[in-house]
């Protein structure tokens, strides 16, 4: 068996506490927050304990640590991995403690990514089967241990919520008392698994592990990292992308009261304080001259020229079926063109890492979606091998793509080389906005034709960075960037001729990377607004005109007609009031989602309702798909209503929640979401409300003011009345 | 500079400039984590407290502004009957996500039903639509109250 080792570079304190609904009170005591104050405490996995592998740990007393190998950013994985691997095993899921693995691809990588990252709606997607082998071969164990112990046949005993039962004697053994027997058990070849019916955890309402300590402070998040002789820094990066330091002068930032020290990097500045105050008092008084490069001029207006450019050659074919040239040649023409701005993750949590590098090792406190990526990248940083770097990582407030980022752990780790102390780096908002990672331009262009009312031939071409090309090259194949087509790739409807391109088109200077909803967020965009003026074009209902075309896709055209009725589609409206849909298989989940908008005559958008129908397969807990369903509503529908990144000079021209801004709850609708019933291995559903929201409200404002828009964010000034787009 | 504060009931007497935002003092000072920052300028609600029992964004408030007054944190924001109700509604609704900003969404909802016990729609906009959430949990948000409000189970 593996006995695994690598767990010692966890805190033994890094645990969670899983309890039952009604014990959250008394349960919850164990906190996340003394992992960053005590010393590492190693342990061996066997001793007196049953480590069947890498995800659990049963000691003598029954207690039971699942080990986490995707991160909790508020999505609720940690919960219902721990279902899934809880129901496998019949574990007590009141015995369940939750622990963060350390960085380790080989025991912890997603097995979709051969890499430790949480990413892509890929959690429960990836390591649903792995995770519940993990289960089932572990209570085989149990139950051979006691079958053993007993003298009688392994299959003549049951297991349920932490005991053996040997029915026949009435005898029972719980897992704590059978933990040593069942290390030294041979594990089966071949587990079987759970039937779905007999599933008590999947499927339930779980209550979180990770929510109670979230509502009186005591959950320690990256940022609250507190180390012995800690020092507070924070940074000024240069303004311009890719300009550099030139000249310092620190004189009278060493005056500010409380500041220790002014490290200049590259092209960044920190000052380090006694706390956060000093830190940035202390930036505040540093006169910095910086080399602003080649990129001073740099603006969106000249990006987006670009951008159009680029979108005019022809692109690597990622799909073709059918015969495009045939099919555009016949029928009604329909063109069009959707333009997507760049965008910022604004976690609320800033970007921050704390960092301790000594002469022979560095220790990393932080929170990140790419534990092994850290690590490596770490010990660049300080010059040390990848052994040598410990990561801590906490609960993220808040990921959205920008934690699958090293760069804040780099810039702490060149910092921290520096001194001899602790040093705990906060980027402030303005920082953490104007130096991220942007969710790249997108021009999608869209040639169709129109034959009986229906779509005969469908011609897509996305223009846009290739983030995967620089974040997992060996998945830039042939030109085409997986991501950035996905979703132009499999859109959901009976289109005969279909063909889809790709032109990479990198805007200069500007970081990319991905961002909530990944390349569908372009393309779900773009497709669902297309077919919207489609339908009109056809003369057609836009539900109806869908319906027609999703007759290969049952599971699709369920949660239409379902969110039709629901949404009451087709009863009436008053003026400037519309209803608009969008429908979307991505991440193996389908949803269809209307939106109620009310447009007021000088064009301000009022969201009446959202009614989402989803179906992700198995819903591992539905209450966590429909928070995610929520959540990814408003991600997307505030993106649409406001987010927009621009340049000028080189410089990103937003800096905070004033001019980036997000919806709050006086502009939130009501949002109505049914989970539908299935039987289906689960998909993703991380991502796919924030996609459902953009095209949704869009179509909705199409149909109460006939406008067309075709680029994000919404043009108010368009939609005031006696406008035309 | 000697200051003395009371927080949670607790007088704490610390050296801090006079300007010194109270949100660092409690986070950098006295290493009271649970208020949080998010985006320096009273724009976001993360850094809410409660002053004599009212919802402050904490990121910009002088130290020196609040000597001799009482201090609330989310810590102990649970002493409190309407902080108590508020915490397990939360809990019961299932509101949090990442839980960065529920610190700030908790302080304000508190102060917001210790002032109104019974809030309509209105008025639960107005007290919380200071406080952003990025994942996106209004929906609970709104209902949470209602439900803390009214004292009734999920």
């Amino acid at each position: 068996m593996i006995a695994d080792k690598t767990l010692s570079s966890v805190s033994r304190r890094a645990l969670l506490t899983g309890g039952v609904a009604t014990g959250f009170l008394l349960a919850f005591h164990l906190p996340l927050r003394a992992a960053v104050n005590e010393p590492v405490q190693p342990r061996d996995a066997t001793d007196g304990k049953f480590a069947p592998n890498a995800f659990i740990r049963i000691d003598e007393t029954g207690h039971t640590v699942l080990i986490m190998p995707q991160v909790e950013m508020g999505q609720g994985t940690y919960t219902s991995i721990s279902a899934v691997l809880a129901e496998e095993l019949d574990a007590d899921w009141a015995k369940v403690e939750v622990q963060h693995a350390p960085p380790n691809d080989k025991l912890y990588g997603n097995p979709t990514f051969g890499l430790q990252v949480t990413g892509n709606s890929n959690s429960i997607r990836a390591w649903w089967t792995p995770l519940r082998k993990a289960g089932a071969t572990a209570r085989a164990m149990l139950v051979q241990a006691a079958a053993a112990e007993w003298q009688v046949e392994p299959a003549s005993c049951t297991a349920s919520k932490g005991e053996v039962t040997h029915a026949a004697s009435g005898r029972k053994l719980a897992y704590g008392a059978l933990a040593q027997a069942a290390q030294g058990q041979t594990p089966p070849k071949d587990v079987v698994l759970k039937d779905p019916k007999d599933f008590v955890y999947i499927g339930q309402p779980l209550k979180r592990l990770d929510t109670p300590d979230k509502v009186n402070g005591k959950t320690v998040y990256g940022i609250d990292a507190i180390l012995p002789g800690m020092k507070i820094a924070t940074v000024a990066t240069c303004p311009v992308f890719g300009g550099k330091v030139g000249k310092v002068d620190d004189s009278a930032a060493m005056k500010v009261p409380g500041v220790r020290k002014v490290v200049v990097l590259d092209d960044t500045v920190a000052v380090i304080g006694d706390h956060m105050w000093a830190a940035k008092k202390g930036l505040e008084a540093v006169k910095i001259e910086w080399n602003e490069g080649p990129h001073a001029k740099l603006t969106t207006k000249d990006i987006w020229q670009d951008l159009r450019a680029a979108s005019a050659k022809d692109g690597a074919v990622a799909k073709s079926t059918g015969d495009i040239a045939k099919g555009l040649a016949s029928g009604d023409k329909f063109e069009a063109a959707y333009e997507l701005p760049f965008l910022a993750h604004a976690s609320m949590e800033p970007i921050n890492a704390t960092v301790h590098v000594k002469p022979d090792s560095c220790e990393i406190w932080t929170g990140t979606q790419i534990m092994t990526r850290v690590q490596s990248e770490a010990a660049k940083a300080a010059g040390l091998p990848v052994d040598k770097v410990i990561v801590n990582n906490h609960l993220l407030g808040g990921g959205f793509g920008r934690k699958l980022e090293p760069d804040m752990v780099i810039t702490a780790v060149k910092i921290a080389k520096q001194v001899d102390y602790p040093i705990k780096v906060i980027w402030t908002r303005e920082e953490d906005i104007q130096h991220d990672v942007y969710r790249p331009v997108y021009r999608d262009q869209i040639t169709a034709s129109l034959v009986d009312g229906k779509v005969a031939a469908w011609k897509y071409k996305v223009a846009g960075s290739a983030v995967v090309a620089r974040w997992l090259p060996p998945a830039f194949q042939k030109g085409i960037d997986i991501d950035a087509v996905d979703a132009a790739v499999d859109a959901p409807y009976d289109f005969a001729n279909f063909h889809v391109e790709y032109v990479r088109a990198e805007p200069p200077a500007v970081p990319t990377g991905f961002w909530r909803g990944v390349g569908p967020n372009n393309n779900v965009f773009a497709v669902e607004c297309a077919m919207d003026e489609l339908a009109r074009k056809a003369g057609k209902d836009p539900v109806e005109f869908r319906r027609s075309m999703l007759t290969k896709n049952p599971r699709m055209l369920a949660v239409l007609n379902h969110a039709a009725e629901k949404a009451g589609w087709g009863q009436p409206l008053p003026a400037r009031v519309g209803r608009g849909v969008c429908v979307q298989p991505s991440f193996e989940t389908f949803i269809a989602t209307i939106v109620e908008a009310e447009i007021d005559d000088i064009g301000e958008i009022a969201l009446r309702r959202v009614t989402s129908v989803v179906d992700t397969g198995i819903a591992v807990n539905p209450d966590t798909v429909k928070a995610q369903i929520e959540g990814g509503l408003i991600f997307g529908l505030t993106a649409a209503l406001y987010g927009e990144i621009t340049i000028e000079k080189g410089r990103v021209q937003q800096s905070n929640f004033h001019d980036y801004r997000m919806m709050r709850i006086n502009e939130t609708p009501k949002i109505e979401v049914i989970v539908v019933k299935s039987g289906e291995a689960p998909g993703g559903i991380g991502e796919a409300g924030v996609n459902a929201g953009p095209p949704a409200l869009r179509n909705a404002i199409y149909a109460a003011t006939g406008v067309a828009l075709r680029r994000l964010p919404i043009d108010r000034k368009a939609l005031a009345v006696g406008k035309k787009a | 500079m000697a200051t003395t504060l009371t927080i949670n009931g607790e007088r704490k007497t610390l050296d801090a400039p006079p300007e010194m935002p109270l949100l660092w003092v409690l986070r950098d000072i006295l290493g009271m984590t649970g208020t949080k920052f998010g985006c320096g300028i009273a724009q976001c609600g993360a850094c809410t407290v409660h002053v004599d029992g009212k919802a402050v964004r904490s990121c910009v408030l002088p130290v020196s502004a609040v000597e001799n007054r009482a201090i609330t944190t989310v810590e102990a924001v649970g002493n409190t009957p309407a902080g108590a109700k508020v915490q397990k509604a939360w809990l019961d609704l299932e509101v949090i996500q990442c839980g960065y900003c529920q610190s700030g969404q908790i302080m304000a909802a508190a102060a917001l039903l210790a002032a109104t016990p019974n809030p309509d729609d209105s008025d639960i906009d107005a007290a919380m639509a200071g406080n952003i959430c990025r994942c996106g949990t209004y929906v609970r948000i709104r209902e949470a109250i209602k439900q803390a409000a009214s004292g009734r189970q999920s």
